[in-house]
């Protein structure tokens, strides 16, 4: 009944481990050419730079951008099955950090894990209060971060209401690149690194306690899983994704402003990941184009929002699974 | 300093009234309505909207409380009860709706909204007297009736309820409908002075999360209590420590509270 | 193996689609120039602002700009050229204004941004007008920080608000010399600098401000403020918020009786919205400062009936009496000025232009108000008049 009481302890010695799904006989429909896709996908996002021009180049490097915050942001939402409303002031939290860096001077590569370790730090700081008590109670004091913290940006952070502008990477002479190009080969780069770790995170016995707490908290408890420990380690793992991805995005845009980073953000992230697909990397692909084209919660967003929990609660992607299906003779 | 205290009852009511309503939404359904700040916003409009077309104040008012528990009610059967254990987020998506669809509507035009307590220490007392008695009354439907008792029941166990012949989805609706009904008070208490608009409720959301949060979101008189707290805390906060720290008084309640009553909340159902 | 990606990625790199910009190669002294989106008969601009979100009621300025570009174009255009006039939405939000402005510079390859709303948004944009060298003219925002010389491509419009301050210390200066004064402000960058510049320039006189209280933008109400400020009993009360507190601290002001103070309102607040909503009771007395005709002031004015009926035929959804739409108005009036004093046709030419306005006279500017630039003095306008609410509209004093 349980996604881990069939296998109790996972395999401690065996080289691949198995996503907890297929342990628990997920049945749901899987689209049936992985492999083909992620390799199509990494040439065609390789190639991407060279062929686009500036603005849509701009616009995909936004998509990736917000790729790395929704993975994180799916380790909460998606394999934990809990609410965070604070992603968007984590994002504005690792954009400032790195943006004040810059500003300092420091190169820019120094200024990625900086940015990391202050979203980390932070998210553990309001992640295990909140974490000990009902699921519900993260929602509530995430939301309650992200209220609090564009004020204090715009009094506290160098430029204020006036936001602070900062030299973006320039490419390496020796590359020939243009700069916007650059950019975008970086932050392709970090959001691969950023993929190819969530997705050992998930499949590690760290990421298979997250999913049995979700299934079974009890059960899990009993198995020796600490609640707590757990999924305050997975807010702050998922908070650190959403400082690095605002440190990706100081990259891209050279501009941070509170105004940016307001709860609207923390709304829209999450919009974006449900109604790509939790639980999925495509769906926080999906969910990326949808936060790069919907920025602001409006009708439009609000009305998919809605449909998507009632009528497809798998998103996007959910949908998408279920199509190949519908070719077969035996339907869905 | 007694004034201040004085002014942050004022605003401590309105924060009450919409404490009273997220307490009620979880105690009954076992979920924190984002959308009740939203929902108490469309209320103040529909009551503009009666006073516009001629109606008096007082007549205006229970028609408000009725069309509010109504569209609560709707709300709760059209939307929620599709939204499976995704029921959060399913408020969030209905606060972004319902916010898009009032600016729509009404525009962000400010709008001029009837007060029935003028100024003077009236302004403060009326608020707090309203609020009380909405508690009183409160009180009095769910621990003396007949549906405060089936609410209680579901409350207490839904799977109990339904197997002794409750309607448990009909129930679910009546507490969305007395939330939105109590909802519907802090936004009428609340337009007269901060003018009628989409956004008037925005500022409110997270001190009433944090009131509700005071009373373990199941304890309406702690709720109550703490909607008065914060807005005594915020007020003198913002006049005597230091104005930025405003902003950080119903986070710090939120990180505070639950250390200090750990006990009532584990109780708390997920 | 990594070096064969290298060159890979070179021979990619070289074949990039792009188009080139535009260079004039003559007459000799603008060679070297960029025109982009500029032909003998055709301009292209861009503006960008709050069409959705919480700000949405400073739309009505794109209405005015638009207006003004319909009805010059009916008459044969800006210095002979037609005016076509993009208008995209950033929700007040400053990294969409940043990517608007991309996708107006480098998509639709507009010669210059016309107009960025609000401080957050122009301020994002200035850094990539600069990059690129793109002209950022006449922004809708009274920072003094867009005569920063370290961004030559971005030039403000209207009076800053220091300047403004400045006009309410004068003239309380000059009609109560002694008086107390309690402000109220928001808790930002905007509050900040005009309580700074009032404060400065009453330092040393025998105005004094006595107190002071700020509100947060998600603060619920001003009611608490408003009470510690008449406990100060001072003689004149400065009202520095955007329209939605201004409202609710003038609605305050009126329900106290037994503080009455002289009430200064920010220009800022004073919106159709901010009337409609607080009404003539509450307002009666109250002083403002403003640059440009009030339309409702100025009915038999020629340059503001051409205006009226302008809005009407081009913009009919738009709604002449506001004072926002005349604001847009006027600014582009303003652009069509420069554009008409540009001597090399490229975006160096228009920001020389804009930086060597001598007294230019606008119709619907307040007479005496010119726009006055020069390498030196970035702010096209600094001028303001002070007015006072008589019984239905503003009255000049």
């Amino acid at each position: 009944m349980s996604a881990v009481t069939g296998h109790p302890t996972g395999h401690p010695t065996g080289h691949r481990r198995p996503a907890v799904g297929e342990l628990a006989g997920d049945r749901r429909r899987s689209w049936p050419y992985p492999r083909t896709t992620l390799g199509v996908a990494a040439a065609a996002a390789v190639l991407v730079p060279f062929v686009l021009p500036p603005y849509p180049l701009y616009q995909v490097t936004l998509v990736l951008v917000y790729v790395v915050a929704l993975l994180g942001l799916d380790l909460v939402a998606g394999h934990g099955g809990q609410v965070s409303l604070g992603h968007g002031a984590f994002f504005g939290i690792g954009a400032y950090a790195a943006a004040i860096l810059l500003w300092l001077g420091v190169p820019y590569p120094v200024t990625l894990p900086v940015a990391g370790l202050v979203a980390y730090g932070l998210g553990h700081a309001f992640g295990r209060p909140a974490v000990r008590l009902s699921g519900v109670y993260l929602a509530v004091v995430t939301f309650a971060v992200a209220v609090a913290v564009p004020p204090l940006i715009r009094r506290f952070a160098p430029g204020g209401a006036m936001g602070l502008p900062v030299r973006t990477p320039g490419a390496p002479s020796f590359t020939g690149l243009a700069d916007d190009q650059w950019v975008y080969l970086l932050v392709l780069a970090v959001a691969a690194a950023a993929f190819a770790v969530m997705r050992s995170v998930v499949r590690s016995r760290a990421g298979r306690s997250l999913a049995a707490l979700r299934a079974d908290p009890g059960a899990a408890e009993l198995l020796g899983i600490r609640p707590a420990a757990t999924r305050a380690h997975a807010f702050a793992g998922s908070a650190m994704y959403a400082g690095l991805a605002g440190c990706l995005f100081t990259w891209t845009t050279g501009f941070v402003a509170p105004e940016s980073f307001t709860v609207n953000l923390s709304i829209t992230l999450l919009a974006g990941i449900v109604i790509g697909g939790l639980g999925t990397v495509s769906g926080a692909v999906v969910g990326a184009v949808v936060v790069t084209f919907l920025p602001a919660p409006g009708l439009v967003s609000g009305l998919a929002l809605i449909l998507v929990l009632a009528v497809a609660p798998g998103g996007v992607t959910g949908l998408a699974r279920r199509a190949p299906a519908l070719f077969r003779k035996d339907g869905p | 300093m007694i004034g201040q205290v004085f002014h942050g009852f004022g605003t401590g009511a309105v924060y009450a009234a919409l404490a009273l309503a997220l307490v009620l939404v979880h105690r009954f359904t076992g979920v924190v309505n984002f959308a009740q700040g939203e929902l108490a916003m469309v209320s103040a409009y529909v009551a503009w909207q009666l006073v516009d077309a001629g109606l008096s104040y007082w007549v205006a008012l229970p028609l408000t409380v009725a069309v509010a528990f109504g569209a609560g009610a709707l709300a709760q059967r059209l939307v929620m009860r599709h939204a499976g254990d995704a029921a959060l987020i399913m408020t969030i998506g209905l606060y972004v709706f319902v916010h898009a669809l009032a600016a729509q509507i009404w525009s962000s035009a400010l709008r001029t909204f009837p007060n029935p307590f003028p100024g003077g220490p009236l302004g403060i007392v009326g608020p707090l007297g309203v609020v009380a008695a909405v508690l009183a009354l409160l009180y009095l439907v769910i621990r003396h009736s007949g549906a405060g008792l089936t609410l209680r029941a579901v409350a207490a166990d839904p799977r109990a309820a339904r197997l002794s012949g409750i309607r448990v989805g009909r129930v679910h609706a009546l507490g969305w409908g007395l939330a939105a009904a109590t909802g519907a008070v802090s936004g009428v208490l609340i337009a007269p002075v901060v003018f009628l608009e989409p956004g008037m409720m925005g500022g409110v959301l997270v001190s009433a999360l944090a009131a509700a949060a005071v009373g373990g979101f199941v304890n309406p008189v702690g709720a109550v209590a703490g909607g008065l707290l914060i807005g005594v805390a915020e007020t003198l906060a913002g006049t005597y420590l230091w104005a930025d720290l405003r902003v950080v008084v119903p986070l710090a309640i939120m990180l505070v509270v639950p250390a200090v009553r750990l006990s009532a909340f584990s109780r708390v159902r997920a | 193996m990594r070096r064969l990606a290298l060159v890979a990625l070179l021979l990619v790199s070289a074949c990039r689609l792009t188009s080139a910009d535009v260079v004039l190669s003559s007459p000799a002294e603008c060679a070297g120039q960029r025109a982009d989106g500029l032909s003998p008969d055709r301009v292209v601009v861009g503006g960008i602002y709050p069409l959705s979100g919480p700000a949405s009621a400073y739309a009505a300025v794109a209405q005015g700009v638009s207006a003004y570009f319909a009805w010059a174009n009916a008459r044969g255009g800006v210095a002979g050229r037609q005016v076509e006039f993009l208008v995209r939405d950033d929700g007040y939000q400053p990294a969409r204004a940043v990517e608007e402005a991309r996708r107006l510079v480098d998509s639709d390859r507009v010669f210059a941004l016309f107009q960025t709303l609000g401080t957050p948004s122009t301020a994002a944009v200035r850094g990539y007008a600069d990059r690129r060298g793109v002209p950022q003219l006449f922004v809708a925002s009274g920072a003094s920080d867009w005569g920063d010389a370290s961004y030559p491509w971005t030039i403000g419009f209207q009076p800053t608000y220091a300047a403004e301050a400045r006009v309410y210390a004068e003239h309380l200066l000059r009609t109560r010399p002694h008086a107390t004064v309690a402000v109220l402000y928001q808790n930002d960058d905007f509050g900040h600098e005009l309580l700074t510049a009032f404060e400065e320039a009453v330092a040393g006189t025998g105005v004094e401000v006595v107190a002071r209280r700020s509100y947060e933008v998600m603060d619920a109400d001003v009611q608490a403020q408003m009470a510690d400020l008449a406990g100060s009993g001072a003689g004149v009360f400065l009202n520095v918020g955007t329209p939605k507190f201004a409202a609710q601290a003038l609605a305050a002001d009126a329900a106290m009786t037994g503080w009455n103070p002289l009430h200064l309102l920010n220009g800022v607040a004073n919106t159709p919205s901010l009337i409609a909503a607080v009404g003539p009771a509450a307002l009666r007395g109250v002083l403002t400062t403003n640059f440009y005709k009030d339309p409702a002031a100025w009915p038999d004015d020629p340059a503001v009936r051409t205006y009226l009926g302008a809005v009407g035929k081009y913009v009919p959804e738009a709604d002449p009496s506001s004072s926002q739409v005349m604001f847009g108005w006027t600014s582009a009036a303003a652009f069509a000025a420069t554009m008409e004093r540009m001597e090399c046709p490229s975006r160096e030419g228009l920001m020389a232009a804009a930086r060597h306005l001598r007294g230019v006279e606008l119709g619907t500017l307040l007479p005496g108000i010119t726009l006055s630039t020069s390498p030196d003095d970035p702010y096209p306008v600094e001028e303001l008049r002070v007015f006072r609410f008589a019984d239905s509209r503003w009255e000049a004093v």
